[in-house]
């Protein structure tokens, strides 16, 4: 409470609330003419019908960024929130992305208009080539519904609140581990989350075997939540041979696939290569669903860029679909933001811009790759114990070290490095520079912590 | 469907041939969902050839020429901001920045509730998604609770509060004999809703009707709120649009703060700065203190978490870049009351032509109404006689967005109107 005993004319915060009281407990010229509009007492005590509300705990993920925001030492490194960092550990803006922008800035013909509710036609009709192949035949069949949507996240809910008013089967599996937000968004939408093993700690790669057992005894035509690469937290992927045992293994039990799509190009720095899991399954006729992100291929993170693809039996079921979309979509937001979407759009269409993207977006993929390799290397000249391999093997921006929350929690107080306390880390946050000291960190956590 | 239940965990199928034929058709029991009746209406407008065609369904504000506008302040906003900062995620609560100064705007630059940190607020996906966040924290927090909706209303206002599955219930409004208030009707429900109920208001410029209760009504409504305990929830899109003064149109905001009511408030930023596409808004909930302000906030970060995981920043910008440059903000306020004189100049200008044209009916509500919309009172038969003769766009409620009327079609759109109203 500020204190009442300061040299500012105005009065503290708690002497105006005991002015606001008295006025209310004197009444108002209105109560002397009418007494029924008379305040009754415990009006004026105006407490708040929110009352009862108590203090959320930190996102698990955003929070390292605000204990990392709070730590003055100047060796302190950020390898929680998964966003791409230079060399330089600066955020990124892509060229491709800037051009873009500037074409929009400078073009006076454009309007700020809403969008239709399903988002900007080019746009969807580009997502949808890009994930599924320009020359998908679920697109030349029309199967395919788009909807622009807000990121990953809200591609991923739209689907969810779609499946819980329209499927039959309300359940969802998700891979153990998953990103932290999956179960809040599924469940939120009404769906009931299950897991199926995926991450064996004793290989710190796939547990394929608990994997097809899990799916295996899933109920008929459960949905099941599978990441189309660079898995995250983990970083493990399924072989092209696994993905194919996956997918008859799915659709011998009807079970939907539903694909999340966050970093295509960004794992292997190859758009395609990226995508073959999800067209593995398009190819078969079957249905599914994708949500996809460009908040980090194209480095849009905040302009909450994604589309949600639906591959349907027939375009009929395709058209009857996205119109039940928007009735999702219309009561959430309206309709989706104009600008990320825009951006991804010119670049998309035009050739030479979008080939200037597969650069950029190979360049990043490299670095990270360049990262995996070096702190690999500076582990195994320390002679740190253990196997480090899984660090080359994974894929994408993370990394799950195989650390634990109490050697997590050591490296974080004595050498100022900020993670998740399940061991992930992002690469992305690394640099030539930072490297030796991570390696420090970790050799450190090993060999004292627990 | 038996046959395709294998049981054990054999997973081999003959080819790839009959996983084909073995996935089934998931969504053959889809109906086809009905057509937005608001934006069901542009795109209709757009199918339509006819050079003589008139929109005036959807309420997005239209120059004099019928042509969409950017505003200046806007241009210059984008102009300095393009190329300049990254794009990184906001924090799950949006820009710090674009909510202050929004806040500003709803409770006043002095407020003592934004010094004290008594209000829980963050960045919201405009309007809707401001409506939508607060549904949905309504539902969590105060899951016996019900929101009472005036009549009418925005259709999508009814869409917000089912899907986050809060009961409705409706209370008096507009008056259709009198085109105006059904005051004695409100105060009615008022005073019969339960203690403690939930309400939606519109805190200048109702939409669809452009009824707004006078400043002592609003005293009245605030006094009556006091005595019932009960929430007010400001929907306010409208906000320097109405009058062409913000302050004055966040004048009932202001009435139920001077009672020390405990409001919660949706803001727009799409009709008066033109950001429409953006989708920038910003949901606010007054709280006792700042703790408790802080327990809200975070919740409310919780429920946008699983929605979206942090709001667009694109939109955020241009509103904290034009709010925080004095200069900028000048000239916003001059675009602002451009639109909201140029809106006002249209309502005079269609009575004075359906009074010109002989009209056996009262044309008042045209200029007594306020804001974008006006309430013609016109039937659904008569508005599809509008379109179908006429090639006149509304929604069939007889709402007309005036933003859609033009020094050069408001002969031709009094002329219709006057045609298929003359009969009675």
């Amino acid at each position: 409470m500020h204190g009442g005993n300061d040299s500012h004319s105005s009065p503290s915060p708690a002497d105006r609330r005991i002015s606001a009281l008295v006025r209310h407990l004197q009444g108002s010229p209105l109560d002397a003419a009418d007494p029924c509009l008379a305040v009754a007492p415990t009006a004026a005590a105006r407490i708040s019908v929110f009352d009862h509300v108590v203090r959320a705990p930190e996102d698990p993920i955003l929070g390292v960024t605000v204990a990392y925001n709070k730590d003055p030492s100047p060796v302190k490194l950020n390898l929680g929130v998964g966003a791409y960092r230079t060399e330089e550990g600066k955020p990124l803006v892509l060229n491709v992305v800037r051009k873009a922008e500037q074409i929009l800035v400078n073009d006076r013909s454009r309007v700020k208009e809403y969008l239709p509710i399903v988002g900007l036609a080019d746009f969807n009709k580009l997502s949808a080539k890009l994930i599924l192949g320009a020359d998908s035949p679920a697109i030349q069949d029309n199967r395919v519904t788009t909807v622009q949507c807000l990121s990953g996240t809200g591609s991923l809910r739209v689907g969810a609140e779609f499946l819980s008013r329209h499927y039959h089967q309300l359940t969802i599996y998700i891979p153990q581990p998953t990103w932290g937000n999956h179960v809040k968004i599924f469940g939120l939408a009404g769906l009931a989350v299950k897991t199926y093993r995926y991450y064996d700690p004793a290989t710190r790669g796939l547990n394929f075997r608990g994997l097809l057992e899990d799916l295996g005894s899933a109920p008929f035509g459960a949905i099941v939540l599978l990441h189309a690469c660079a898995h995250n937290p983990t970083g493990v992927d399924p072989t092209a041979q696994e993905w194919e045992q996956i997918r008859q293994l799915m659709r011998s039990k009807a079970l939907l696939p539903f694909f999340d799509s966050a970093y295509q190009g960004f794992a292997s720095g190859n758009l395609d290569a990226d995508a073959q899991s999800i067209r593995m399954f398009v190819k078969d006729g079957g249905e599914c669903l994708v949500a996809q992100s460009y908040a980090k291929n194209m480095g849009l993170y905040g302009e909450r860029v994604g589309a949600l693809s639906m591959v349907c039996r027939s375009a009929d079921v395709a058209s009857r679909v996205e119109s039940q979309l928007k009735l999702v979509i219309r009561p959430m937001y309206s309709n989706p933001p104009i600008h990320g979407a825009s951006i991804v759009a010119t670049i998309l269409k035009d050739r030479a811009m979008f080939q200037e993207w597969e650069v950029e977006l190979k360049a990043m993929a490299d670095r990270i790759i360049s990262m995996r390799k070096q702190l690999f290397d500076a582990l195994r000249s320390r002679g740190t114990p253990g196997d480090w391999s899984h660090i080359i093997k994974q894929i994408g921006m993370f990394t799950f070290t195989g650390l634990n929350s109490a050697q997590v929690a050591f490296m974080t107080k004595e050498y100022h490095i900020y993670l998740t306390s399940d061991g992930r880390i992002s690469m992305a946050g690394l640099s030539s520079r930072t490297v030796p000291h991570l390696a420090d960190a970790i050799h450190a956590a090993v060999t004292k912590a627990a | 469907m038996a046959h395709l239940i294998r049981a054990g965990s054999s997973c081999r199928l003959a080819s790839s041939g009959a996983a084909r034929s073995m996935s089934t058709a998931w969504w053959r029991h889809v109906e086809p969902a009905a057509k937005d009746p608001i934006l069901g209406v542009t795109e209709a407008f757009l199918a339509d050839p006819s050079p003589a065609k008139v929109n005036v369904g959807v309420g997005a504000y239209r120059d004099d020429n019928g042509k969409p506008v950017v505003l200046e302040c806007v241009r210059e906003a984008e102009r300095r901001i393009a190329g300049n900062s990254n794009m990184e995620y906001l924090p799950m609560g949006g820009s710090v920045n674009m909510v202050q100064e929004t806040l500003k705007l709803a409770y006043g630059e002095d407020s003592d509730l934004i010094k004290d940190k008594r209000i829980a607020a963050v960045q919201a996906l405009s309007g809707t998604g401001a409506c939508r966040l607060f549904a949905d924290f309504q539902k969590r927090f105060s899951p016996d609770s019900q929101i009472y909706i005036p009549v009418p209303t925005w259709s999508n206002h009814h869409n917000i509060w089912r899907d986050a599955h809060v009961p409705q219930r409706t209370f008096h409004y507009y008056h259709p004999e009198s085109k105006g208030l059904d005051f004695a009707g409100l105060m009615d429900d008022v005073k019969n809703a339960p203690n403690g109920s939930f309400f939606l208001l519109h805190a200048c410029a109702h939409n669809p009707t452009g009824v707004d209760p006078t400043e002592e009504q609003w005293k009245e409504i605030s006094n009556q709120f006091k005595v019932k305990g009960h929430f007010a929830l400001f929907d306010m899109a409208y906000q320097g649009f109405a009058s062409g003064d913000p302050e004055r149109d966040a004048k009932s905001i202001r009435i139920f703060l001077e009672d020390g009511h405990l409001i919660g408030c949706a803001q727009s930023y799409a009709k008066n700065m033109g950001l429409y596409g953006q989708r920038v808004g910003c949901l606010s909930v007054v709280c006792e203190d700042d703790k408790q302000a802080v327990a809200v906030k975070s919740q409310l970060q919780q429920l946008a978490r699983p929605m979206y995981s942090n709001p667009p920043v694109h939109g955020a910008l241009i509103v904290s870049t034009i709010l925080s440059d004095p200069d900028l903000k000048k000239l916003w306020l001059k675009e602002v009351k451009g639109m909201a004189d140029r809106i006002i100049g249209m309502r005079t200008a269609l009575k004075q032509n359906l009074e010109k044209l002989g009209s056996p009916l009262s044309w008042e509500h045209i200029t007594k109404q306020i804001g974008m919309f006006c309430y013609s009172g016109m039937t659904p038969e008569q508005v599809d006689r509008l379109t179908n003769e006429f090639h006149i766009y509304m929604t069939r409620n007889g709402r007309i967005s005036m933003a859609g009327v033009t020094t050069g079609n408001v002969g031709y759109l009094a002329n219709a109107i006057h045609e298929v109203t003359k009969s009675g």
